[in-house]
């Protein structure tokens, strides 16, 4: 398998199916981990980091259980694949940009993948479509046994497992649930939602992790906690909390229906409009548009796309996954109208009836 | 006019009514809508918390003398001080969370509320991973040896590495 393989698909977590799909993008959990031999990154040497890729590549990759896993070289791959891996979410934008010695191995459904070198040796996460954090769980506790059969890891009987940085330590365990909450924004009720997350020390970030924008109304709520609860606690908050979430969400697009059904439609309408006819966009103003087609869809305003094809062109218009497609480097610019172009012809295709593959 | 919170141009320039008072806001563009959407954090919520608790940590009960000793400390594994650490919010390797234990024990509990593991555990036996911390250590001495042209030193130590190598691999492959 080549990271060209990758292009066509769009990926285990916009699959767009799974409990919960029409809300509840996508489930992710992560284990931070660290192998007791070497010094966290912050002061291991090149020699280390070659050492840690090794024995990681070499011992736990090598398993028979795992099959099937993409290995790359982040730090060989030309810039505009390191990002494409960031949009696809299989690496952290800090794995992309740092320097030294590090990889990534993916396994081919994209399920998982397992980043080594990154803040701590070893960085495992499964993602998986819809809301599904118990199954995500067992996947990535197996994972991490078998990578544990091989390495010896950073573990104090008393703090748990040991991260470079004291916020991950005990579990290392970070869960994250994806969701679409655009009628929240819409009815300005998104801020008190996020102030009473935060109370309960859950977290909440844009649709690229720290420090990123909420793009398409997309949000991610995850735990801050780490230490003196178990994995299974940890879920349990998350996943409590999540079907509060979808509540909310479904009575703010009740609400809009029964109020304003003649605005949210042609609000809707627009901006499919502008999404079929449009001859440049940024990919700013895509993913505010297909944010509102995705809604519309899902209130039955919309019939004649489906929730794949949204997510499908999410992920498609972001300007690297755009830059491969089209198997060129482009600038913005060129990007918006290459953008626009596509835009209008899977769309364009898709009113003909032919619901298939476009590229 | 310039902004409140920076050398830019105010272009916002807000009233709130809200408060027992009305106050007037001048700020520039990115600071204007920092303020006005105050639930989506601009940097991560986690090392924003984490930099202001480490920040009332090392302040708390601590005289500048204190401080100053407390920096120079360093971790005999992996040679870190807690300067660095302190100022980089990243710790050297695993020992450091043994050395730094005073100090850390504070801002763990601040943190996560808890300063005891309840989850999962590693199959190996207890110790296997302090054992495997003792690597970081003597391949540290052995490449000084080695530059210090102590070769002899050098020889031991390699032998002692291999055999804590040895030790925690070779159950396990195929």
């Amino acid at each position: 398998m080549k990271l060209e393989d990758l292009t066509e698909s769009s990926g285990e977590w916009l699959r767009g199916s799974g409990p919960e799909s029409d809300i509840v993008i996508s489930s992710r959990i992560r284990l931070a981990r660290n192998l007791a031999e070497y010094p966290f990154i912050r002061k291991a040497t090149d020699h280390d980091r070659q050492a840690i890729e090794e024995a990681i590549h070499n011992r736990a990759l090598a398993d028979k259980k795992l099959k099937k896993v993409l290995y790359l070289n982040v730090g060989e791959l030309e810039t505009v694949d390191r990002q494409f891996l960031v949009e696809r979410q299989l690496i952290s934008r800090e794995h992309a940009e740092s320097d030294g010695a590090r990889s990534v191995a993916i396994d081919h459904r994209e399920t998982y993948s397992l980043m080594i070198n990154e803040e701590d040796h070893l960085r495992i996460q499964v993602m998986h479509s819809g809301l599904d954090l118990e199954s995500a769980w067992d996947k990535i506790s197996k994972l991490d046994d078998v990578v544990e059969s091989h390495l010896t890891y950073a573990f104090h009987e008393r703090l748990g497992y040991l991260t470079a940085c004291p916020t991950n330590v005990g579990t290392g365990m970070r869960v994250s649930v994806m969701l679409h909450l655009p009628a929240l924004v819409i009815t300005r009720q998104i801020e008190k939602v996020f102030r009473s997350l935060h109370k309960i020390s859950l977290a909440v970030r844009g649709l690229y992790g720290e420090g990123s924008q909420a793009m398409g109304d997309f949000y991610q709520i995850s735990n801050q906690i780490t230490l003196g609860r178990s994995e299974t606690d940890l879920i349990g908050q998350v996943s409590d909390v999540v079907p509060v979430l979808i509540d909310y969400e479904r009575r703010a697009r009740e609400f809009l229906m029964n109020e304003s059904q003649k605005d949210l439609h042609d609000r809707v309408s627009r901006a499919f409009g502008i999404l079929c006819s449009a001859k440049t966009i940024s990919s700013e103003e895509t993913m505010h548009l297909l944010s509102s087609v995705r809604m519309g869809i899902n209130l039955g305003l919309i019939d004649n796309l489906r929730i794949p094809d949204v997510n499908k062109l999410f992920i498609h218009t972001q300007p690297a996954h755009l830059q491969k497609l089209r198997g060129i480097e482009l600038d913005t610019a060129d990007r918006n109208v290459e953008r626009a172009s596509y835009l209008r012809r899977y769309l364009g295709n898709l009113g003909r009836g032919d619901s298939s593959e476009v590229n | 006019m310039k902004c409140q919170q920076c050398e830019k141009p105010a272009t916002f320039h807000i009233t709130e009514l809200t408060g027992p008072d009305v106050e007037e806001l001048h700020l520039c563009e990115e600071h204007a809508r920092t303020y006005l959407t105050p639930g989506e954090p601009v940097d991560s919520p986690v090392s924003q918390s984490f930099a202001g608790v480490l920040a009332q940590q090392m302040q708390l009960g601590q005289t500048t003398e204190d401080l100053a000793r407390l920096d120079q400390q360093a971790c005999p594994i992996c040679g870190i001080t807690f300067y660095e650490f302190r100022n980089q919010g990243r710790l050297g390797c695993p020992h450091d969370y043994v050395c730094f234990e005073s100090e850390l024990e504070p801002l763990v509990i601040n943190i996560h509320g808890a300063n005891e593991h309840m989850g999962k555990r590693p199959k190996r036996e207890k110790g296997a991973s302090q054992q495997q911390t003792e690597l970081i250590r003597l391949r540290r001495e052995m490449k000084d040896a080695v530059s210090n042209e102590e070769y002899e030193r050098a020889s031991e130590l390699r032998d002692e590495i291999q055999r804590l190598e040895k030790e925690h691999t070779g159950s396990s492959d195929d």
